[in-house]
Parts: structure tokens; sequence; C-alpha cells
């Protein structure tokens, strides 16, 4: 089959290569080897190889894609398939994309733990069946792909926005009764590049490759937000 | 782009929007059905507060939705931002509002 390959950082040009077709074959497969016996100087990013870490993720005939986990199969079109680095992230080389503005949304998100108690306090009991027990576990199986953030349109329109994933962890925070940082997390996402810009068009759950909704999540912290600002009001 | 204040002030005007709208449409409908003319209708709005204030409530939910709306598009399609997006929306806003406040004027004060 005929494997056009993006080459170069933001400048650069598709490259068209000749693979042979395997049972069973992942767009990772097709990658590796290429890159393992035509051309060395490839460069990719990947590690776990089972979807689990979240670095592989790649542009696959125009669809955003975790590429260990897609057949080859799935995403052929006329015998054909083009690969490209991951959209709204700057390319370093070919396929790998510098994934640093990507995760300082996260922070910017207030996407890290907020500890609520010390080591003296008793290890909280969580209930798995409360509502919010369910809604944060609903978002927590995000594995950080990106894939969501380069399917985004509002993302590719609007570089401050934090986008889907770092929004999604905002919002399973916002439900951990372990979290204390739920004031915090909800002034830091109705900030300029928050969760309101969100068009609620769903390219996010559309490709999430875990199933995620992260619509849903920017939903709740619309509603979060609105509420907390009513009660401080009130 | 959009903060928290700004998502409100959407939300909320199309709140106060959604029923104006029908009742403008009902009203049209009732006036275009009865045949009344234009002088007919000026004698029923002029001096009305109460039409003062219903159409004077549309024109300003309209004037912060459109401005809203139009700023959205203006930095997601067109990439304007800071005070060059934030200038636009004010005169967007201004200038629906006169528009809206000129036509409410015209009908409603004898």
């Amino acid at each position: 089959m005929d494997v056009s390959v993006w080459r170069g950082t933001a400048e650069g040009a598709f490259q068209t290569f000749q693979v042979p077709a395997r049972d069973s074959q992942t767009i990772l497969d097709v990658v590796a080897w290429i890159q393992q016996n035509l051309d060395p100087t490839l460069s990719y990013r990947f590690a776990c190889r089972v979807g689990m870490c979240g670095s592989c993720a790649m542009t696959v005939n125009g669809q955003p894609r975790w590429t260990c986990r897609t057949h080859v199969k799935k995403a052929l079109k006329n015998n054909k398939i083009q690969i490209a680095p991951l959209r709204s992230l700057p390319v370093i080389k070919d396929l790998a994309v510098d994934m640093d503005p990507f995760f300082d949304k996260w922070v910017r998100a207030e996407g890290v733990f907020h500890p609520s108690k010390t080591r003296r306090d008793k290890v909280e009991a969580l209930a798995p069946q409360t509502a919010a027990r369910q809604t944060a576990d609903a978002g927590i199986e995000c594995i950080n792909c990106a894939v969501c953030y380069a399917a985004c349109d509002v993302v590719a329109a609007n570089p401050d926005y934090l986008g889907p994933a770092a929004l999604n962890r905002a919002w399973t925070l916002v439900n951990d009764a372990k979290d204390g940082g739920y004031d915090k997390i909800l002034e830091a996402v109705s900030d300029h590049g928050g969760c309101h810009n969100c068009h609620s068009m769903g390219n996010c759950a559309r490709f999430c490759p875990n199933e995620l909704s992260p619509m849903t999540s920017i939903a709740g912290l619309k509603r979060a937000t609105v509420k907390s600002f009513f009660k401080r009001k009130a | 782009m959009l903060d928290l204040r700004l998502y409100l002030l959407q939300r909320i005007s199309a709140l106060v929007m959604a029923p104006l709208v029908l009742g403008h449409i009902a009203v049209m409908i009732y006036a275009a059905q009865g045949g009344l003319s234009a002088a007919e209708i000026l004698g029923r709005t002029q001096g009305s507060l109460g039409w003062a204030l219903f159409y004077g409530l549309f024109v300003a939910a309209v004037s912060v939705h459109g401005a809203i709306g139009l700023r959205v598009i203006a930095h997601e399609t067109l990439g304007w931002r800071g005070r060059v997006l934030s200038g636009a929306t004010w005169l967007v806003f201004l200038f629906l509002l006169s528009l809206g406040a000129r036509a409410v004027w015209a009908v409603t004060v004898p």
C-alpha cells in the first residue's frame, strides 16, 4: 500500500513509501516499519504500544487517532494512508509534536491535585456509588494523548483555549472528594481561555480513543461556574 | 476570549429574548391578520410604557447578544484579539443599541 508521511516541521512535505500489508497491522506498525526498513531518520513518538501511555497519537487520513490501537484496515482509504502530526501543536520533526502547550494548559486549568489533608489525618473513605464519584469516574480514564485537543476546532481557532483534555481533568477534580481546590479550579476555568469558549461541537467525544466525553465534562464546568457565581453574589 | 461574565451575559440575554421573540411574532401576526394600518399601530404604541419597556428590553438584549456572538466569530475566524476585539464588541453593541433605541423612540414616544 501507499503510505505518505509528513516530513519536516511546520514547513515540509509528504513523502510516499511502499509498505507491505500484513494481517492485524496497526498504523504504528506501519510507521515503525518505514523507520526500521526504509528511512531511519523518520521521527515519531511511542512507548507502550497497547493504548495506555498516550504517546503515539497522529493524524491518520485527516483524523486524529491513537496509532498503536488503530488497525490499518480501519483507516485505509483507496489502499492509501496519509500520516501527519497532530493538529494545533508545534511540530518538532516529522510526526513528533511538542506537547508542552498541551500540558501547560493542564496546569493553567488547575488540573493538579490540591491536597486537603495532612499525613496525620485519616484517609478519607470514598463511596464509589455517590453521584459526584461516578461523575469523576466517568472522566478519569484519560491517557493524555491529545487526540481531543487536535480534534477540537475551537482549539484550532483560539490558541488561548484550554482545550477538552485539561477541562475534563479539571471537572474530575471538582467532583473528587479528596481534592481541596474546588474554588481555585472554577476560577481557573472561568478565565478568558476557559470552559465558556466551548461550542459543544463534540469532536472531542467523537474522537476520544477511550470513549470519554470531555464535552459533557465541560458542560458540567459551565453549570458549576454559573452556580458558584450566583452563590457568591447571594 | 469568553470569560464567565460574557458567557453569563450571552445566556441571560438569550433567556430574555426567547419570550420577547415569541411576543414580537404574535404581535406581527395579530397586526397583519387584523389589517391594522400604520396609524392604528402607532395609536396603540405611542405613549405606552408597556410597549416601550417590551421593545426597549428586546433591543438591549439583542445588542448584548449580537455583540458577543460577533465577538466570538471575529476572534475565531478573523483572529482579532485584545483591544481591537474589545473595541469591536463595544462598537457593535452601541451600533445595535442606537439603531434599536431610535426605532423604539420613534414608535413609543408621542
